[in-house]
C-alpha cells in the first residue's frame, strides 16, 4: 500500500483534498487503465484539488475513508486471482458507495462490481453487488465486443462518451439495475439492448462501463462528474467545477467519435 | 473467466532441468525432408503472384509485399507447405517485439554461412507474406532453385503462428518475449501463450525452441517442449531497470502465484522467479555480460556453449541486446560458427524503421518504430540517453496493423519524457489523441498537423543544419512516412532495401 500526493505539491490549508483509491493497479489495468489516473490527476491540478492516491494490491488493509474508487479491467486470468480478495472488501465498498463514494469502474472492474459472473464452464463468482447487474461470458469461440462505441449518458452534464470496448462477457441489468447510457455506435453491455454500462450509489456518483482504459482523458465531462462527486463526498454541498476553456480533451473527444461514425457499428 | 489454470507443478520443472545447459551446436540438422516438387497448381500461382508483383510495382503502387501471397494463396491454398522442403529447414521467429532485427540478424548469420536464407521482409509477417517471400523465389518456371541448400526464416506473428507451425514444420522455433500489444486484434495476451503452447504440446516433431529465459511468460513453452530447448538471456545487474516499467504484463504464472523479481531489464522482463511454486530463470545457455550501453551502439560479451566473443554491437537499446541474443542462439543451432555470428552482429544495420538513420537536406532523420508499450517505453530509453535537445515528429495511427485502439499509449511512460528540452510536431490519423496524451504527460506539443508530408516538412524546418530530427511512428505511419524521406533523401524504396 502506498500514498503520495499528486503532483508533488504540498497542500495548502485552503486546498481542496480528494482522497483517492485505486483498486489493484497492478492488476487490473490491461487496457491502459493507468490513463484514467492520469486525466483526474491533470483535471484536478486544472481546478486546483490535490489527490491523495492510495493503491490497493491483493491482502493489503483498506482505508478508512476514500471520496473516489477507481478500478480498471484485467484479463480474465488475472481477474480470477483477485475476485475472492475483492470480495471481501464487498462490505466496506457497499457501505462507501451507499454514503457517496464517486467510483468508475471498469471493463473487469464493472463485471466484478456486479452480482455475479459466470464462466461458460459453469462456475460463478459472486461480485461486489454494487451493481444490479449479471455478467456472462460466452460459449468458447464466441466474438469478443471489440471496437470503437460512442454513448449518450444521461447524467446531468455528462452527455456523449467516446471511447473503445473490448470484452468478452455480455452484462444484463437486473430489476433494479440503470443503465449509464444508450449506445450510438458499439456494442455496450451485450450487443442486444442497447445499455452499456450502469450507475448506482448516492447521488449517481458509481459508474460502471465497457468503455475501457482510458476513459477519462477524452471525456472530460466525465472526469468532472466524478470529481463533483468526490468533492460534495468529502466537503458537502454542491460544488461547481468551472469548465476549462476547450482543449486537447476536448479536441481528441470530437476526432474519436468522428473515427466511430466512420468505422463504428451501429446500435441496433 | 473462461480459461482454466495451467498445471505448473514442481515435478514437472524439475523433469524439465534435462533440457538444460545442453550444446547449442549439438542440435542436429533435420531429417532430410523428401524434396517436394511444386504441384503445377502451386508453380501456377507463384507464377501468376509475380504477375500481380511486377505490375503492383510498375504501377508504382508499392513494395507489393501482400498482393503477390493474396494472389498465390487464393489459388493454391497450401503454397507456404512449400518451406517445409528446403533442405536446411525453416527458423521461425516470432514474439511481440524484435521479430523484424531478430529475423535480419540471422538471415545475415545464415548468409555468411552459405545457408542460403529465404526470408520474408518488411515485417509482412502473414501467411500472405509468406507467399509473397515464395512469389519472389521462384523462376520463370514457377520452380524455387535448389531448395536443398536453403535455409528459410521467417518472421511470423504471433496471433498468425499456431495456425502455421503445422505447415512449416520449423527445426528451429525462435520466441522473443510477450507484450501487449494491438489488444483490440489479439484479445488477451494470455490467448496468445496459450495458443503458443497448445501448438508446442502437439507437435509430433521435435524442434529446437529458441526462447527468452527472461521473459517468464515463454516458460510453458519450455515444460511443454518436446525437442531441446536453447534459452537466450542477459547476465548483467549494472543495466536492470532500477524499477518494474508500468506495462508490466506477466504477473502470474500457471500456478497461480505472483513473480518475484531480482531484476528487470525490459516491462517485465529479467530474473525471476515465482513465490509459490518455485519455478524460476533457467540459466541461459547463451547469455550477454558486460554491457555497454553506447548512444551509438552496444558493446557486449557474448557468452555460448561454443565459446565466448566480445561484439560490438552498432544496435542500441537493450532490447537490440536481446535480439542480437535471439539471432546469436538461432544461427547457431542451425550451425553457423560462432566467428561468423560475431562478425554478422558487429556488421549489422537497422532493420527498416528500427533506428534506420536517413540524411535529407543536411539534416539526420533517425526512424523509430513505437507501436505499443514496451516498444514506445524502448524508444523513449533511447531518446533519454542522449542530453542535447530533442526535435521529435510523432506519428499516431490507427489502422489494423497499428491497432484500432489507440488507449495503449497511456501504458507507455511519456512522463519520463517531460521536463526534457523537447520539441514535438504531431501527425497521424490519431494526431489529437497523441497531442492529449503529451499535455498529460506535461509536454505542450508545438502542433498537429493532420498532413504526413506537411508534417515532415514543418518538424524538419524546426531542426538546425547538421541537427537531428527524431521521427517516432506506429507502423503504417512509418511506411508513409519512410516513403517520404527516401523520396527526398534520394534512398532506396523500402521494397528495394538491402534484405
Amino acid at each position: 500500500m502506498t500514498s503520495m500526493p499528486s503532483g508533488g505539491v504540498p497542500p495548502e490549508a485552503s486546498r481542496r483534498v480528494v482522497r483517492v483509491v485505486v483498486l489493484y493497479p497492478d492488476v487490473m489495468n490491461v487496457y491502459a487503465d493507468r490513463g484514467n489516473l492520469i486525466a483526474l490527476q491533470a483535471r484536478a491540478r486544472e481546478h486546483d484539488i490535490d489527490l491523495e492516491v492510495t493503491s490497493i494490491g491483493v491482502g493489503d488493509p483498506m482505508p478508512e475513508a476514500a471520496d473516489l474508487v477507481l478500478i480498471g479491467g484485467g484479463q480474465d486470468r488475472e481477474q480470477e486471482r483477485i475476485a475472492s480478495d475483492l470480495a471481501g472488501r464487498g462490505p466496506r465498498l457497499r457501505e462507501w458507495a451507499d454514503a457517496g463514494t464517486s467510483m468508475l469502474a471498469v471493463c473487469g472492474g464493472f463485471q466484478l462490481f456486479g452480482r455475479s459472473y459466470h464462466t461458460s464452464d459453469g462456475r460463478e463468482f459472486e461480485g461486489v453487488g454494487i451493481f444490479d447487474v449479471v455478467t456472462v461470458a460466452p460459449a468458447p469461440g464466441a466474438e469478443r465486443c471489440i471496437g470503437d462505441i460512442v454513448i449518450d449518458s444521461s447524467l446531468p452534464g455528462v452527455g456523449e462518451v467516446v471511447g473503445f470496448e473490448n470484452h468478452g462477457g455480455r452484462t444484463f441489468l437486473g430489476i433494479e439495475g440503470r443503465p449509464f447510457a444508450r449506445v450510438r455506435y458499439g456494442f455496450g453491455n451485450n450487443g442486444d439492448d442497447g445499455t452499456e454500462g450502469a450507475i448506482a450509489g448516492e447521488g449517481d456518483a458509481v459508474i460502471g462501463t465497457y468503455l475501457h482504459g482510458s476513459v477519462l482523458p477524452k471525456n472530460p465531462a466525465l472526469t468532472d462528474h466524478l470529481l463533483r462527486a468526490a468533492l460534495r463526498h468529502r466537503y458537502g454541498g454542491d460544488v461547481e467545477l468551472e469548465r476549462p476553456q476547450a482543449g486537447w480533451a476536448e479536441r481528441a473527444h470530437d476526432a474519436a467519435v468522428a473515427v466511430a461514425r466512420r468505422r463504428g457499428r451501429r446500435a441496433r | 473467466m473462461t480459461r482454466a489454470a495451467r498445471d505448473c507443478k514442481p515435478a514437472e520443472v524439475a523433469a524439465d532441468t534435462s533440457c538444460e545447459n545442453g550444446s547449442v551446436a549439438g542440435t542436429p540438422p533435420p531429417p532430410a525432408p523428401p524434396i517436394v516438387a511444386p504441384t503445377w497448381r502451386q508453380r501456377g500461382a507463384l507464377l501468376l503472384g509475380r504477375a500481380a508483383a511486377q505490375a503492383s510495382r510498375r504501377l508504382h503502387r508499392g513494395g507489393g509485399t501482400a498482393l503477390p501471397g493474396v494472389v498465390s494463396t487464393a489459388l493454391a491454398p497450401n503454397v507456404v507447405e512449400l518451406f517445409s522442403a528446403l533442405g536446411h529447414g525453416v527458423v521461425t521467429v516470432t514474439g511481440t517485439n524484435g521479430k523484424t532485427t531478430t529475423s535480419h540478424l540471422l538471415t545475415a548469420a545464415a548468409e555468411r554461412a552459405n545457408l542460403r536464407p529465404l526470408t520474408n521482409r518488411s515485417g509482412s509477417n502473414l501467411e500472405r507474406g509468406l507467399a509473397s517471400t515464395l512469389v519472389d523465389a521462384v523462376d520463370a518456371s514457377g520452380r524455387l532453385l535448389e531448395p536443398a541448400s536453403r535455409l528459410g526464416v521467417l518472421e511470423v506473428d504471433e496471433a498468425a503462428l499456431p495456425a502455421l507451425w503445422p505447415r512449416l514444420r520449423p527445426r528451429v522455433g525462435v520466441f522473443l518475449n510477450l507484450f501487449r500489444d494491438q489488444l483490440d486484434r489479439y484479445g488477451e495476451i494470455d490467448s496468445i501463450a496459450e495458443g503458443w503452447r497448445a501448438m508446442v504440446a502437439s507437435d509430433p516433431g521435435s524442434p529446437t525452441l529458441v526462447l527468452n529465459a527472461d521473459d517468464p511468460s515463454l516458460q510453458p513453452l519450455r515444460v511443454a517442449a518436446r525437442g531441446p530447448v536453447v534459452a537466450f538471456g542477459i547476465e548483467d545487474a549494472s543495466v536492470a531497470l532500477p524499477g518494474a516499467e508500468h506495462a508490466s504484463d506477466a504477473r502470474f504464472c500457471a500456478c497461480g502465484s505472483t513473480f518475484a523479481y531480482e531484476r528487470v531489464y525490459v516491462g517485465h522482463v529479467g530474473h525471476w522467479r515465482c513465490r509459490g511454486c518455485g519455478v524460476a530463470r533457467s540459466t541461459p545457455e547463451v547469455a550477454a555480460r558486460s554491457i555497454v550501453l553506447r548512444e551509438d551502439g552496444t558493446d557486449l560479451e557474448l557468452v555460448t556453449p561454443e565459446g565466448t566473443a566480445n561484439v560490438s554491437l552498432p544496435l542500441v537499446g537493450l532490447y537490440s541486446v536481446y535480439n542480437a541474443l535471439a539471432a546469436a542462439a538461432a544461427a547457431l543451432a542451425v550451425g553457423v560458427p560462432l566467428e561468423a555470428v560475431r562478425e554478422t552482429l558487429e556488421a549489422s544495420a537497422p532493420a527498416f524503421g528500427r533506428q534506420e538513420r536517413i540524411t535529407t537536406y543536411g539534416r539526420e532523420v533517425r526512424l523509430l518504430l513505437a507501436k505499443n508499450p514496451a516498444g514506445l517505453n524502448a524508444v523513449i530509453r533511447t531518446l533519454l540517453a542522449g542530453d542535447e535537445r530533442l526535435r521529435l515528429l510523432w506519428l499516431l495511427n490507427d489502422g489494423i496493423q497499428d491497432g484500432e485502439d489507440v488507449s495503449w499509449i497511456y501504458d507507455a511512460d511519456f512522463e519520463l519524457l517531460a521536463g526534457r528540452d523537447i520539441e514535438v510536431v504531431v501527425s497521424g490519423s490519431r494526431a489529437e489523441d497523441l497531442a492529449l496524451r503529451l499535455h498529460l504527460a506535461g509536454i505542450e506539443p508545438a502542433f498537429v498537423e493532420a498532413h504526413t508530408s506537411t508534417a515532415l516538412e514543418e518538424s524538419l524546418a524546426l531542426v538546425p543544419r547538421d541537427g537531428r530530427l527524431d521521427v517516432l511512428a506506429t507502423y503504417t505511419a512509418m511506411l508513409e512516412l519512410r516513403e517520404m524521406v527516401a523520396a527526398r533523401a534520394g534512398a532506396q524504396h523500402y521494397w528495394e532495401a538491402p534484405r
